[in-house]
């Protein structure tokens, strides 16, 4: 860095100088807000520690009480794993359905994307509350609709099989969110394709399966990392919705780490399930963007 | 003759097939509208129906069958919902929440933006990546060691919490700016630079007012995120008093869990700012959605 420095000229070092100082917000940011958290995190990770006592050294024991004797880690690594094998296929391929609707050219389509976007916009306490109405087994919406054609509906949120399908479909009804930027996606392919492959006598399928998807996929590929993200941190609707059950369906993994942390006040151990879930989420995004390669096509 | 009358049947039949496809094109529009409109009406399902039981009386709301639209539709479930639970002070909560962050997003992001899109200095392409790496640092990890360094800061009760990471810069926001800003030529910085102006001369005079679009995103994106903020206010807050809507009705919930019909109308109060800003500010929110998207 100091050769560097050396050779520029007294200007460029100006403007280097004004460069830096420019970041220095984000730079401070940085130390304090991410550096910090995860060695912390790290350290703390490898202590026994309930705040009220300064923390005490116990090297790997939390790791090993994770991984050997811990049924609830099992229990919220199941659940949100069902989440997420269960919310993130549907929800990438009905975001792109509904994209592709809502790229046909035809007027009235802005009032459709408003409509569709909203449910993307409120927060998870009011979606949250207002599905736990939604979705009441005797008068809610849904069993009733159900009743009219015969068919008697579930309990919902208070059923052992269907609370976490129910947690699903709505994070599903947020999907107006994934629509958007598929969207843009899908503007983005340049019509001269489309009418190549058309006076080439490609139909409407060859078209989607030969232009639309494979000029999709860095979009898709995008979507699949911050949905995946998204899907682990799932914590609202079981804080507001299920606490958690019933007997641990919905039992997600941060909704655990939130209960040992700042209700048992286990700090120690809930930093080694932050750190296992950091870990989870920088694994799987990696191996997205490893296997990458392989799908993404990207023009040059 | 005989050309003439081929030349007309040709005629004839391109009209035929125009109109044919004319037709075609009509009745798919039509199955396009009818689909739209049924996805539509259901995903507004849950909302309407919110909205319906806002304006039931208290008898009607567990009736069965339900009613869909309240025969007497009761307004005044609003002003009870309003005078039952401290809804006005959450909202001015939130609201206090709000702008002090957008003050902080306004503040820091041009800035940091500016440094890296203008200027040239050593390890700037590695900061840049360190930069764009932290977009995908889930949050929860920061919260242990946060409410342990709080703590000793003595803030843990207070706003700070909630508002301090603002004015340090938003990684996904500098980013956004930091593409915005490479966009404006820098024919515009050099002629700045020639009348004399120095180098936060041009930020303030010459960029920062150009900038205009980016900066509402950093707004809306804001107001947004800090008004659904649920896990930070219920680690970071204390008292009752201090919780921002989000936090305060999700524990409504727990000690009113039978007046659905005030409660639905809270709910419904509590997502209004947003859909008002939503439906102002659409384009950016879309727009700024959009081009994360493209670029990532």
């Amino acid at each position: 860095m100091l050769s560097a420095w050396r050779q520029m000229t007294p200007q460029e070092r100006r403007g280097a100088k004004t460069g830096y100082l420019a970041l220095s917000p984000w730079m401070v940011g940085f130390v304090i807000f991410y550096a910090f958290p995860i060695l912390a995190t790290f350290y703390f990770s490898l202590t026994q520690w309930t705040l009220v006592d300064p923390p005490v050294w116990i090297g790997l024991d939390n790791y090993v009480r994770m991984f050997t004797r811990d049924p609830l880690f099992i229990s919220s690594l199941k659940a949100t794993t069902l989440f997420v094998a269960l919310s993130l296929p549907l929800k990438l391929v009905l975001g792109l359905m509904l994209a592709l609707l809502l790229n046909l050219k035809i007027p009235g389509m802005n009032l459709f994307r408003t409509v569709f976007f909203i449910p993307a916009v409120i927060s998870g306490v009011a979606v949250s509350l207002m599905w736990i109405w939604f979705l009441q087994p005797d008068t809610g919406v849904v069993n009733t609709l159900l009743s009219y054609i015969g068919v008697r509906g579930p309990y919902w949120f208070w059923d052992l099989n269907w609370a976490l399908p129910s947690v699903a479909i709505m994070s599903i009804w947020k999907v107006g969110g994934a629509a958007i930027i598929y969207l843009a996606g899908l503007q983005n392919i340049p019509a001269h394709l489309y009418e190549a492959a058309e006076i080439d006598g490609a139909g409407k399928w060859r078209r989607f399966w030969r232009i639309t998807l494979p000029l999709l996929t860095p979009t898709l590929f995008f979507q699949l990392i911050i949905e995946l993200i998204d899907a682990f941190k799932i914590f609202t609707e079981a804080f507001v919705i299920t606490k958690g059950g019933p007997l641990k369906a919905t039992y997600f993994f941060l909704y655990y780490f939130y209960e040992e942390a700042f209700r048992n006040f286990n700090m120690g151990y809930a930093s080694a399930l932050a750190l296992f879930l950091l870990v989870v989420i920088m694994g799987c995004t990696v191996f997205v963007y490893r296997t990458s390669g392989r799908w993404v096509f990207y023009e040059n | 003759m005989r050309t003439d009358d081929r030349a007309l049947s040709i005629q004839q039949q391109l009209r035929r097939s125009a109109a044919q496809r004319r037709r075609r094109r009509l009745v798919g529009h039509a199955l396009v509208y009818a689909l739209m409109i049924f996805l539509a009406l259901l995903f507004m399902l849950p909302i309407f129906w919110m909205a319906s039981t806002s304006l039931k009386a208290p008898r009607e709301i567990f009736a069965w069958p339900p009613e869909w639209i309240p025969s007497s539709p009761q307004w005044g479930n609003y002003a009870e919902a309003f005078g039952k639970y401290p809804l006005a002070r959450y909202m001015l909560n939130s609201a206090i929440l709000v702008v002090a962050n957008i003050v902080g997003g306004l503040v820091s992001v041009p800035i940091i933006a500016y440094g890296f899109a203008r200027f040239e200095f050593p390890f700037k392409h590695v900061l840049f990546l360190l930069m764009l790496s932290t977009m995908m640092v889930p949050g929860h990890i920061k919260l242990i060691p946060m409410f342990w360094l709080y703590q000793k800061l003595g803030l843990i009760g207070t706003y700070w919490p909630l508002i301090l990471p603002a004015y340090f810069g938003n990684p996904f926001f500098i980013f956004l700016m930091t593409q915005f800003i490479r966009t404006i030529p820098r024919e515009l910085d050099d002629a700045a630079r020639i009348d004399g102006a120095g180098s936060w001369g041009i930020l303030f005079r010459i960029i920062i007012p150009l900038c205009r679009p980016a900066l509402t995103v950093v707004v809306v994106f804001t107001f947004v995120w800090v008004w659904n903020d649920f896990l930070e206010p219920i680690i970071f807050l204390r008292d009752w008093d201090s919780y921002p809507i989000s936090v305060g009705l999700a524990f409504f919930q727990g000690r009113y869990s039978v007046e659905w019909h005030l409660f639905m109308g809270a709910t419904l109060v509590s997502i209004l700012p947003i859909l008002v800003i939503y439906f102002f500010a659409q384009r950016h929110l879309i727009g700024g959605l959009a081009s994360i998207g493209i670029k990532g």
